[in-house]
């Protein structure tokens, strides 16, 4: 009989709007990038409380600004995030930033430097921080489904080794939770490239395959065609897939497609950093294929946990989502260990099948879910990039 | 298939050409344990050349304009030539795309 997935639980903290979080961050969060200095001296000010530079914020306008701010106020919204100081150059965007994340119910407050100075900004978010820290410190976690938990998935420096064995232990995962009310989410548009038709078919419904062909497309005519000098040959395959055996974007884009499993099908297409609307379930997020940009991008829509297969060996992290390594590359499990928090390297010598590697993977959910730092978390990776649609003015 | 014994390549799909080297150090004449992922089906192929770990083989005599098939798709096409028990990479195999 399968595994009732259902019946099991975690310890987490449950947010005031329902959500669940496996982590307990405090955010220091600039609006921009001249804000930076300010929140890290309030970081260092304040234990317990994290900062989170960036590089933009300034002079962006229409869809790009739109993202920016998606970005950063999903951040602070993010469940695993219990509490965040908000510091901006001046008032009116930083009251954007701090309303969008007030509407979870957590608490936050703004501050800004003009005719204040980092000197009296930082005092005065210092002891908002403070107080912060010491009211997050003593919040109880308590019991929670493992199904209520949203869970991510990007794959990095993808081998041959991720389509046989790192990719299937996720959509293993995916095919086994989704059932029961968990929402993931893919994306990585450029990535798919070669097995859209395949990707087209997953859908659940004729919209969401309509939008996700639409989304494909523009990728193709307004980013692909406006800006290639070459065929594309030399980044899509990246130098890192093609020392680990792939040849082809086509080949990339199946083992990649291998990560939403067997009977899976996503309900909608969501935009960089929107948080899904439309229920429990699997979606597919227009996201660059970019580590970082893309698990910030997740992040920033709500996931709480990131699932990242690796073949040759990505070593990226997040600041407020802890992201779960797999790899089935004996290779890298010889020579890079330290970042490896699920081996599936059984896989590759059959001793290990595609479903007992799910199983290993849900296992790690749940202890990762429960407090074990990860691979990234512990190694001290928290990448942090924003996606940048067009210049500035 | 044998007990215990490791494969050396593995093949994802009964309809495709190329497998993927599953195992470090690999060198020409090896002749190799190779598992179908599909259906667990092994077969044997020796190995014409020293090739890495997750580089792909041959399974049949390729030439330029030769369709290579894994996970049961198309995967691009051959502009050169590939033995039985081959390397099959960048330097033979390109997309049909760019």
């Amino acid at each position: 009989m399968a595994f009732d997935f259902t019946q099991e639980t975690v310890k987490a903290w449950r947010r005031e709007n329902g959500r669940v979080g496996v982590r307990n961050h405090v955010l220091i969060l600039p609006v921009d990038d001249i804000s930076n200095a300010a929140c890290e001296a309030v970081a260092n000010n304040v234990k317990g409380t994290m900062a989170i530079p960036h590089a933009y914020g300034r002079l962006q306008f229409g869809e790009d600004l739109d993202l920016h701010f998606r970005t950063i106020i999903g951040t602070g919204a993010n469940p695993n995030v219990a509490a965040v100081v908000v510091i901006g150059i001046e008032p009116e965007w930083t009251k954007i930033i701090v309303d969008g994340i007030a509407k979870t119910g957590k608490p936050v407050e703004g501050f800004w430097i003009e005719q204040n100075g980092d000197f009296e900004t930082i005092r005065k978010a210092s002891w908002k921080a403070k107080e912060f820290v010491h009211w997050a410190s003593e919040l109880q976690k308590e019991d929670c489904a493992l199904t209520d938990l949203w869970v991510s998935t990007k794959c990095g420096e993808s081998d041959t080794t991720t389509g046989l064995s790192s990719c299937p232990t996720v959509g293993n995962m995916y095919d086994k939770l989704l059932p029961h009310g968990l929402y993931g989410v893919f994306g990585e548009t450029s990535e798919i490239t070669g097995a859209e038709h395949i990707c087209e078919k997953r859908a659940a419904n004729p919209e969401a395959a309509e939008k996700f062909m639409k989304t494909w497309k523009a990728y193709q005519d307004d980013v692909i065609e406006q800006f290639k000098t070459s065929d594309l040959s030399d980044s899509q395959p990246t130098k890192g897939n093609i020392l680990g055996g792939l040849s082809t974007i086509e080949e990339k884009a199946l083992g990649n497609l291998e990560k939403i499993g067997r009977t899976s099908t996503y309900i909608d297409v969501l935009e960089p950093a929107e948080a899904p609307t439309k229920g429990a379930g699997l979606y597919f997020m227009d996201t660059s294929s970019a580590a970082a940009e893309c698990v910030t991008l997740m992040a920033a829509a709500g996931y709480v946990i990131h699932t990242f297969p690796t073949g040759q060996g990505n070593v990226v992290g997040n600041p407020i989502v802890p992201v779960i390594k797999i790899s089935g590359n004996p290779r890298t499990l010889r020579t890079m260990a330290e970042h490896i928090d699920v081996d599936v390297t059984g896989v590759l010598t059959r001793e290990m099948t595609i479903d007992q590697a799910g199983d290993a993977l849900i296992e790690m959910i749940k202890r990762t879910a429960n407090g074990r730092m990860t691979a990234a978390e512990a190694l001290g990776h928290r990448e942090f990039s924003m996606t940048k649609l067009y210049r500035s003015a | 298939m044998i007990a215990n014994a490791h494969p050396q390549l593995l093949v994802h799909d009964k309809a495709d050409n190329v497998g993927v080297v599953v195992v470090e150090g690999l060198t020409a004449g090896t002749e190799m344990l190779c598992v179908c992922t599909e259906d667990n089906s092994d077969f044997r192929l020796t190995a014409k050349a020293d090739i890495p770990i997750g580089h792909k083989v041959a399974l049949k005599d390729l030439s330029a304009g030769d369709t290579i098939i894994k996970y049961g798709e198309d995967i691009g096409k051959m502009v050169g030539g590939a033995e039985t028990g081959g390397h099959v990479h960048v330097h033979n195999l390109k997309t049909k795309r760019w």
